[in-house]
């Protein structure tokens, strides 16, 4: 906790327009390690696309980011994952036609893929068996063999999950994960992201309040492409600009 | 499904290479002809299947890549004396670096660009191949005498003009090509290749780099068509540019939807069964092509998976 | 004849072909651009033109001008009504998937290349120009012929361009190209819009045809040639823009024509790959196409 703490994830006037439409105007972002930070705002306030700046799939039109120290702007999406920055998808996106066990094991192979042999040789049995630790973090253990198109919608986005933590990452983002999941489901998310969240920091964009004044440490609000404010969940339950923005009034 | 498949995986590899073994002692010379033939185009096939089958790269230019095995070959047997093997393998090294260079272009489209531009380039080489007409003879093409056609082992010296020997050395190279198919579908890339055909920005999301395994892909596949041209002209004697036409293009494609896209066997069963289909309609109309068309059209309307494919669902629909 | 007459000479044969192949690279690329997917066959729409402008003005006999308007109009509609059949009997079928379109319609290419083959016969046949004189320039005449084909295809052009902006077909053809489920769910008939955009691409294609006969002969091969060098212009013009198809239709088409006349046709096919890979290089969504994120 010292004065020097470096953050995990900084970034310096980030836009991004589209157009003639600004998505994001010069936002400045700090994300310490360990936090569970939610990323809230009504619909078009830019939290996807600031969000998909930083984790690589679209390219800033100004501004940096910095991830661990090291300045990550030019670096492609897969580059930055494989610098421990995932992301899972807002609309899931598993390999529906292949099983659980072959969605995971791309991601666990990933880290065991150097040099040549690496690349074309491995010890099955034991990917088999972490695919299965992998899937049973997120209670799948069970459907190691299934086909991802056969799991309920629910239980793929428990998949992708996997898939994501699979690969050991330092900063998990999600994109809206509890949508579409029932009241149990949503119970179960809550309950898994704490347990994720001790190894990892999260960063995740959440429209279901209740999940968000659950989960988060700190809020980040945003409205018309910059932050509105930034503070502990009851702090911006009781900001006045926050509830304007939501409001309109 | 479970992992039966996983379990045994060259189970059925064997078996079919075994047939084809034993096949040669009982066919009647048309058809061991026909087989020789059928075996060395599969090979070709099996490259398109790994383009297109696994990586989903949809290519209408592979027949600059089997041209080039053709003429890399061909031309240096003829012109250069290289000795049948070297030969052999300076074919496939020209698929091999062709595919390469291609690539590195290419990929950087994707879907109907990409295909496109395969399209393009593959003309492109067909032009230039008959621009330079004096060294290739263009469309006429050349053939390849017999002396040269030769393998030398110390005192032995085998004529390649030999049908026996010509069969089993296409058998050689389809049985290593098989195999190399089915080892890849089961390794790392080869997961990461058909994870890429469904949805490639998801694998690139996992720390990927798309880019690489995508011309990974496009460069085995050329590799691949390209040895399969250099058995043709060194098998068959001859090297034409009718091998580099957009005909050649569109038969691979077309071999590899009959047989089942994506499936090990899929290749040689599309390649042969198209083979004697067309062989059929020739004897009917000197406008056989149409069957190719007609072929075409059923394959995607009625009959998506191919041979293999449904033959793969139906075993799948009677185990569980 | 001095250089700048030659030079002069070739452009003038550029902007004929340029303009040909406006007209049908338009139709490949409204279709691409509205349906999404690619017609293989659009080359042998275009051979369709041609051979049916030959087959009326076999049948009317020694009137060329009538026949050339006969086919105008016959040509068109006839490969229209070929799209239409293709469109309800396959591309419905397969709801448009973009690769099962790309294999269908190469079986179409081969279907109706064939059929051609055994209809028409292998032989190149040429079709009288509607008329004949001469446009004498100081250097040398040129056919008055070409610069009308040069005049129809603006008109063609500037027709479409009319149709896509002010009609309501074109309406329902620019929503359903934004957003297709937008559209349906505003009433357009989709599926009606589909057909009708299909025949309107095989229908430019054929007009193609008929323009160009006169010039060139008709021949069971002659699409293919049109089919590479329309999707080239759809390539550097970027897939789905319109403005970069007519951008690049021009300046492949003239490049293509004068290259041609200076040195070989073979060699302006290999400097275009060359080009169009140079294009790809920088930017690898063509001229105008949908900028990569």
């Amino acid at each position: 906790m010292s004065l020097l703490q470096t953050h995990l994830l900084q970034t310096r006037g980030l836009s991004r327009h589209f157009g003639g439409v600004q998505a994001v105007r010069e936002v400045d972002f700090e994300l310490p390690a360990g936090e569970i930070r939610a990323v809230i705002g009504p619909n078009g306030a830019g939290k996807t696309t600031l969000v998909s700046m930083i984790s690589g799939r679209i390219r800033p039109s100004a501004g940096r980011i910095r991830f661990k120290g090291a300045d990550i702007t030019g670096l492609r999406n897969w580059q930055r994952a494989r610098r421990g920055i995932v992301y899972t998808f807002q609309i899931t996106s598993v390999f529906q036609n292949l099983s659980c066990h072959d969605n995971v094991a791309l991601a666990l192979q990933r880290k065991r893929m150097t040099g040549l042999s690496g690349r074309v040789h491995l010890d099955a049995d034991a990917l088999r068996g972490e695919a299965e630790m992998a899937l049973d973090r997120v209670g799948l253990a069970a459907r190691l063999d299934e086909r991802a198109a056969n799991l309920p919608y629910g239980h793929q986005r428990l998949l992708e999950l996997a898939m994501g933590l699979a690969l050991a990452p330092e900063l998990l983002i999600m994109d809206e994960p509890t949508q579409g999941l029932s009241e149990s489901e949503i119970l179960a998310f809550c309950d898994l992201t704490r347990r994720i969240a001790r190894e990892t920091t999260v960063l995740l964009i959440e429209h279901n309040m209740a999940v968000v004044m659950a989960l988060a440490g700190r809020i980040t609000v945003m409205n018309e492409g910059a932050i509105l404010a930034e503070g502990t969940p009851a702090e911006i339950a009781a900001n006045i600009d926050v509830q304007h923005a939501y409001l309109g009034t | 499904m479970t992992g039966r498949k996983q379990d045994r995986p060259w189970r059925t590899p064997m078996i079919v290479l075994v047939l084809l073994l034993a096949a040669q002692f009982v066919l009647p010379a048309y058809h061991h002809g026909n087989l020789t033939r059928i075996m060395v185009f599969a090979v070709f096939a099996i490259g398109y299947n790994l383009a297109f089958g696994y990586a989903g790269l949809l290519s209408l230019g592979h027949a600059m890549f089997f041209a080039a095995g053709l003429y890399g070959a061909g031309m240096s047997a003829h012109f250069l004396g290289f000795s049948m093997p070297l030969a052999f393998l300076f074919g496939g090294l020209c698929g091999l670096v062709l595919a390469l260079a291609v690539g590195l272009v290419a990929l950087r489209t994707r879907g109907v660009s990409f295909m496109i531009v395969t399209l393009m380039f593959s003309q492109a080489i067909f032009l230039t191949i008959l621009y330079f007409n004096e060294f290739t003879r263009g469309d006429e093409g050349f053939v390849l005498a017999q002396e040269i056609r030769q393998l030398r082992f110390g005192e032995t010296v085998l004529s390649l003009t030999d049908p026996t020997l010509r069969y089993n050395l296409a058998l050689g190279l389809f049985a290593a090509s098989y195999l190399l198919g089915v080892a890849l579908l089961r390794s790392p890339i080869g997961r990461v290749l058909v994870a890429l055909r469904e949805n490639e920005s998801r694998v690139q999301m996992l720390g990927y780099n798309t880019f690489g395994y995508r011309l990974l892909a496009l460069s085995i596949s050329g590799a691949l068509s390209g040895l399969s041209g250099a058995a043709y002209a060194l098998l068959f004697a001859y090297v034409g540019a009718t091998f580099a036409a957009t005909q050649y293009s569109i038969y691979p494609l077309l071999w590899v939807l009959l047989g089942g896209v994506g499936t090990a066997l899929g290749p040689l069963i599309g390649t042969g069964l198209m083979f004697y289909l067309v062989d059929f309609a020739s004897e009917i109309t000197s406008s056989y092509l149409i069957v190719v068309g007609v072929v075409l059209v059923l394959l995607v309307i009625v009959f998506p998976k191919g041979v293999i494919g449904t033959l793969q669902e139906k075993w799948r629909g009677l185990r569980s | 004849m001095s250089f700048g007459a030659q030079l002069f000479l070739a452009v003038l044969e550029g902007t004929v072909s340029a303009s040909v192949l406006a007209v049908t690279a338009l139709g490949l690329s409204l279709v691409f651009g509205v349906m999404r997917v690619v017609n293989v066959a659009h080359g042998e729409f275009f051979m369709l033109g041609a051979v049916i402008a030959w087959s009326v003005a076999f049948t009317v006999g020694d009137m060329p001008l009538v026949s050339f308007l006969i086919a105008l109009i016959v040509g068109p509609l006839v490969v229209g009504g070929i799209a239409v059949a293709v469109d309800w009997l396959i591309l419905k079928r397969i709801d448009y998937n973009p690769e099962g379109t790309i294999v269908a319609t190469i079986g179409l290419l081969y279907i109706i290349q064939q059929a051609t083959l055994i209809l028409y016969g292998p032989e190149a046949r040429a079709v009288e120009p509607p008329f004949y004189f001469l446009i004498q320039f100081p250097w040398f005449g040129y056919s008055g012929y070409k610069l009308i084909v040069v005049g129809i295809s603006l008109m063609l052009l500037l027709g479409t361009w009319y149709g896509l902006t002010r009609t309501r077909l074109g309406l329902y053809m620019r929503a359903t190209q934004y957003d297709r489920e937008i559209a349906q769910a505003f009433g357009i008939p989709v599926r009606r819009v589909y057909a009708a955009v299909f025949a309107l691409g095989g229908g430019l294609a054929a007009i193609a045809g008929v323009l160009v006969v006169p010039i060139q002969q008709a021949h069971y091969l002659m699409g293919h040639n049109p089919l590479l060098m329309s999707f080239i212009v759809v390539i550097v013009g970027g897939l789905g823009s319109l403005r970069g198809t007519l951008l690049a239709a021009f300046v492949i088409g003239i490049s293509d024509g004068v290259i041609s006349v200076f040195f070989t046709p073979t060699l302006a096919k290999i400097v275009a790959t060359l080009l169009v890979s140079l294009v790809l290089v920088v930017r690898p969504a063509g001229l105008f196409g949908e900028k990569e994120p």
